[in-house]
């Protein structure tokens, strides 16, 4: 309980840290809004109308009213409601997150666990040794490295583009394939490497030393000794993994011009865009916290002794 | 962090360094020497146009090809070294100062002081680092000492945290104790009692926090939002050249590498560093 409480206490200072960074914007809302022509009595009209002559604490009130009820604002760029911005590009992230949730989960825990069997064997040196290769380059060199070889050499699949239709799922098929193979690199890399030292842990427990003198056979030792006692910290790595698709998604959507939200932000960053950046800001913390207070529950529960 | 590197059964001195180690540190410093002495290096002046071709493939003439707009890329990115290299390191420095100082503070004083600044920077750290880049960026804009301190300010928790705990370690022992009878003050203790004993595995993590800091340096430039043009680190080169991508260009393909081979290697020269440097107070 006390671990959602803090989760709590922790949205707020970063709702709080989100609104007032975007506040420091230099220059008037309102003159950038008007352009530079404007009377001063209107840029005075259009504060007025926007509240912003009212004191930094009162608007950031004003604010998380607002999304409480899901009143996310009006986009300054283009005058449409944040909402209407954010929904259908909302599901399309979503989609892709799923997708490569479901992709490298069992892929990433497989290798994990696999490795930390035959810990010390040149496979497992093998995997280690490429996950910390994956690990330590950017995001979009695991992109531009698989559109170069599955689009450019291989000529599998199209580069660079994403279709927006889609009639078949063949199609489909063919522009989630890049996006996605790309994030379960990203997210794989830190799965395989955190649930492989959680059950090499649990391997060196007492008791598995036990089972192993009684003679219980490696796969027994594993499935039926080692596994029910990792589940808790294997859980934990891949919730905390998962976090790790939100750095991910920011750089495969805009290399691949996927329509999710991550786009929408990077591109409101480059238009300044202040309503929709707070928002998209927030659905990502929100996101994140969301993953790693479940990481955290999930870890307390396996454990009674946390 | 990894096994890979037990350490080698015939060390006959704790200090000695392995093979792998040392080419990451051959790497790392062969970097560090292009970054210094990149202006007086370079064959061709990074603006100046020098192929008639755009995305040009490699020859003796252009080593890594030409950018887009027919650029020497190999000038590009030994003075793009200046901007990853210099930006990450001071950044790293600042992270690393505050962090390792509050650190330090904060678990010589314990109480509320220690209870709120692990809060605090908690909380900070629970921030996606590059949705905290992209918010920062958007607001103030995006110029080099911005980029600085953005990037020291993400990193500053997890310094902070790292020292914090060693510190709290080195802070029952008895010696301790001592210095505090002597009544010592807070900025002789930390700097006199703990630091000593926490420097080696202190420096290692910065080592490893480096590599973060290259990375979302590149990220973001990769994004638009970092280094802006004329300058340019490797990140901002891959974006430059991205449309390279569809012919295979070297002049994207080599910034990527250049970055991969810095990171790598520290990571590589960190896993592999001696145990005496690396495990030094941990272990206390």
């Amino acid at each position: 309980m006390s671990r959602l409480l803090i989760a709590v206490v922790t949205l707020v200072i970063v709702s709080f840290a989100v609104f007032f960074a975007t506040a420091l914007l230099p220059g008037d809302t309102a003159t950038i809004l008007l352009g530079q022509s404007a009377t001063p009595e209107a840029v005075a009209g259009l504060r007025n109308a926007m509240h912003l002559n009212d004191p930094a604490y009162v608007r950031f009130l004003r604010w998380i009213a607002g999304l409480m009820q899901g009143d996310f604002g009006t986009s300054y760029a283009n005058n449409r409601p944040v909402a209407s911005l954010i929904g259908g590009r909302f599901i399309n992230t979503m989609k892709l997150a799923g997708l490569t949730a479901a992709v490298s989960v069992p892929f990433a825990l497989s290798l994990g666990i696999t490795a930390a069997i035959w810990r010390g064997t040149p496979y497992d040196r093998i995997v280690t040794v490429a996950t910390i290769g994956i690990i330590s380059v950017p995001e979009f060199m695991i992109a531009t490295s698989a559109v170069l070889l599955f689009a450019v050499y291989l000529r599998w699949l199209p580069a660079l583009s994403f279709t927006s239709e889609i009639r078949s799922f063949h199609d489909a098929l063919r522009a989630y394939a890049m996006p996605v193979v790309t994030l379960t690199f990203v997210v794989s890399a830190q799965m395989i490497r955190m649930s492989r030292a959680a059950v090499v842990e649990t391997l060196n427990t007492p008791y598995l030393e036990m089972a192993l003198l009684k003679g219980a056979s490696r796969p027994r030792l594993v499935l039926r000794h080692a596994l029910p006692n990792a589940l808790g910290p294997i859980a934990n790595a891949v919730a905390l993994s998962l976090s790790y698709l939100l750095g991910g998604v920011i750089i495969v959507e805009t290399i691949f011009n996927y329509p999710g939200i991550a786009k929408l932000m990077v591109d409101a960053v480059s238009t300044r865009d202040l309503p929709l950046i707070q928002t998209c800001a927030m659905i990502f913390c929100l996101g994140y916290l969301l993953l790693t207070t479940m990481a955290d529950i999930v870890a307390i529960l396996s454990n009674p002794r946390l | 962090m990894t096994d890979v590197s037990a350490p080698s059964p015939s060390g006959r001195s704790a200090y000695r360094i392995n093979l792998v180690g040392l080419v990451g540190l051959m790497v790392v410093l062969f970097w560090g020497v292009v970054a210094a002495l990149a202006p007086h290096l370079i064959p061709h002046s990074v603006g100046e146009i020098v192929d008639t071709d755009y995305f040009g493939p490699m020859s003796r003439e252009l080593w890594f090809g030409s950018d887009y707009l027919g650029r020497d890329m190999f000038s590009r990115i030994m003075v793009g070294a200046r901007y990853t290299v210099g930006i990450s390191v001071v950044a790293l420095t600042l992270a690393g100062f505050t962090g390792i100082v509050l650190g330090m503070i904060a678990a010589v004083s314990g109480g509320w002081l220690d209870m709120i600044l692990s809060r605090l920077l908690d909380a900070l750290n629970s921030i996606p680092s590059k949705l905290f880049g992209l918010v920062v960026v958007a607001a103030v804009g995006s110029s080099i000492p911005v980029l600085i301190v953005t990037l020291s300010v993400i990193y500053t928790p997890g310094a902070y945290r790292f020292a914090r705990a060693l510190a709290v370690n080195v802070n029952t022992m008895d010696f301790m104790v001592v210095a505090r009878i002597r009544g010592e003050s807070i900025f002789y203790l930390i700097g006199a009692e703990i630091l000593p004993n926490i420097l080696g595995p202190v420096l290692a993590d910065l080592g490893l926090r480096f590599v973060f800091i290259v990375l979302l340096l590149s990220g973001l430039s990769f994004l638009g939002l970092g280094v802006q043009p004329p300058y340019a680190d490797w990140g901002a080169l891959v974006r430059e050249n991205i449309g390279g991508v569809p012919y295979g260009a070297p002049a994207v393909i080599f910034p990527s590498l250049a970055i991969a081979s810095l990171t790598i290697s520290v990571n590589l020269l960190i896993d592999n560093l001696p145990s005496k440097i690396r495990d030094r107070g941990a272990e206390a």
